[in-house]
């Protein structure tokens, strides 16, 4: 059976030579890097050449790159670790309204706390409003945290406008770029970017290894020291992560960064060409199909459609059934039973963000795997829609006291 | 994450299709939920002398709505009217346990199917 997968957005597979560097390490560097003896301190140096890496990547000083378990961990540290230190300067953190559930769901715990935080609405493209953004801040706001690029639907937000807006105001800047980092070029210094997540597994690096980039290692004008830690212990990553340093694992990181510093240019070209032919195919060929989130402002390997008068799970299992893998933000394939938060935020009405389909491309797609995937997708959608009972221009009722909540 | 057998009914539904003349329909769930079920029936001798449905949803959704169809063909209106959410899921092999509520309607689609042809005897 066929094997074709289109879910990179989920992980990636980690790059061979990925792997053999982590095999490496975890023969030859077994020292703990804050260790005195050569064999500690054999380990302490690849962990700073992973640092300076990582840091070349996005213009960043070795210093300033903080190592974590996960993008999710680096969100946390971020916001919560801001949101801490700082209660005294103010209480108010900004976001938007389509964050992943790292960030979101920190918001809302921090509302439980004290906290205030405005969640900016988006366009139908999912782009936030800069004007509106520059308005909300008040002389309490400590924090924005906007997401370089949206996971769903692939939307790239102004985040260089953004970095401007939050200098200006003197405000810290957040952004999580675990979908962006090796796909698109990222410059801190440029973007005024204050704070940065990212993951390695979502670009060919192992699962379980995370970053946070923080502009002057914590330390900022006028404000002093700005984060505050989540874990405490033994004091590594400057006191600001206690916790054992994964060695091999963040070897395994820098080197699929130095791959996609390497391949980022032709990487995207190719993804760019694949992820316009899906759409127009799609789009020409499928009735009542339309794309989600923006044409042009949109990661490189993202599509994300929506097929109207199916649900998505059935769709995935389907393709599943010819060994395509995909994803959707329907709330029958969730955990939570929750519809998709981000496709109700750009104004989807929630039948339609239950026949969404996401198709997330990468290192090792190849044009078989587009043709293939643009053969078998088209006879599901006919077969699902004759199965459904929404059809174009019929009107369907519903007894609206019948189990509205038995998803909660 | 589903049984064979669901994966069965997904990929070959029984019985599936709108009944342009059928007794009754049965109309349950809501697609804002992201379930919609259509259960059609015909009687004779107040026997489900054919049965049909269309649905919106998940796997489980399509399966559960399929495997009514093979339950209630020619049961008496009163024996289809038992029928419940866990025949189904029995029959099935089981349901993933997030599935058992959300995606299960397809037994009370059924009852309402045959309380509107009740009613329109009467």
């Amino acid at each position: 059976m066929k094997n074709v997968y289109l879910d990179y957005a989920a992980t990636t597979p980690m790059d061979p030579e990925v792997i053999k560097e982590i095999e490496k390490h975890y023969r030859v560097t077994y020292g703990n890097p804050s260790s005195f003896h050569k064999i500690g301190q054999n380990a302490a140096q690849i962990l700073q050449k992973s640092r300076e890496i990582v840091a070349s990547l996005i213009n960043a000083k070795t210093d300033e790159i903080f190592f974590t378990s996960s993008g999710t961990e680096s969100d946390n540290l971020a916001i919560k670790g801001v949101a801490f230190k700082n209660k005294g300067r103010g209480n108010h953190i900004i976001t938007s309204s389509i964050e992943h559930h790292a960030v979101q769901h920190t918001c809302q715990y921090l509302e439980t706390q004290g906290f205030k935080v405005t969640y900016l609405p988006v366009d139908e493209y999912g782009l936030i409003d800069l004007k509106e953004l520059e308005e909300t801040i008040t002389n309490k706001t400590i924090l924005i945290s906007i997401m370089f690029a949206n996971n769903e639907i692939g939307t790239i937000e102004p985040i260089k406008e953004i970095g401007e807006i939050a200098k200006k105001h003197d405000v810290i800047f957040h952004t999580d770029a675990v979908q962006t980092l090796g796909k698109v070029p990222i410059d801190v210094e440029e973007m005024n970017i204050d704070l940065l997540s990212a993951s390695a597994h979502k670009l060919y690096g192992p699962k379980g290894v995370g970053l946070l980039y923080i502009r002057g290692h914590g330390v900022r004008k006028g404000w002093g020291k700005y984060i505050e830690p989540l874990f405490h212990g033994g004091g590594h990553e400057r006191g600001l992560r206690s916790s054992t340093e994964n060695v091999p694992g963040i070897a395994g990181f820098a080197k699929a960064v130095e791959l996609c510093k390497r391949n980022m240019k032709e990487e995207s070209e190719k993804l760019i060409k694949f992820r316009d032919k899906i759409i127009k195919v799609i789009t020409e060929n499928i009735e009542d199909v339309y794309l989600n989130g923006h044409h042009t402002k949109r990661l490189p390997n993202n599509v994300n459609l929506g097929f109207r008068y199916i649900e998505g799970e059935s769709i995935i299992l389907s393709l599943d059934m010819e060994g395509i893998a995909t994803s959707t933000g329907s709330a029958c394939s969730s955990k939570s039973l929750e519809p998709s938060h981000v496709l109700l935020a750009i104004g989807q009405k929630p039948e339609d963000v239950h026949g969404s389909l996401r198709i997330t491309t990468g290192r090792y797609t190849t044009e078989a795997d587009i043709d293939y995937f643009l053969e078998k997708l088209p006879p599901i959608i006919e077969k699902l829609r004759k199965i459904s009972p929404l059809k174009k221009g019929k009107k369907y009722t519903f007894d609206p006291t019948y189990e509205t909540n038995h998803h909660h | 994450m589903y049984s064979e057998k669901v994966m069965d009914h997904f990929r070959n539904p029984r019985n599936m299709g709108e009944m342009k003349d059928a007794d009754a329909v049965g109309e349950i769930g809501n697609p804002i939920c992201g379930d919609l079920m259509y259960i059609y029936i015909k009687v004779k001798n107040n026997h489900i002398d054919d049965i049909s449905f269309q649905t919106f949803g998940c796997g489980a959704a399509i399966a559960t709505s399929s495997m009514i169809t093979e339950l209630a063909k020619g049961k008496t209106l009163d024996d289809a009217m038992k029928i419940t959410r866990d025949d189904i899921a029995g029959s099935l092999d089981g349901l993933p346990p997030i599935k058992m509520h959300c995606s299960n309607l397809a037994s009370d689609g059924l009852r309402k199917a045959i309380e509107n042809y009740r009613t329109k005897q009467k």
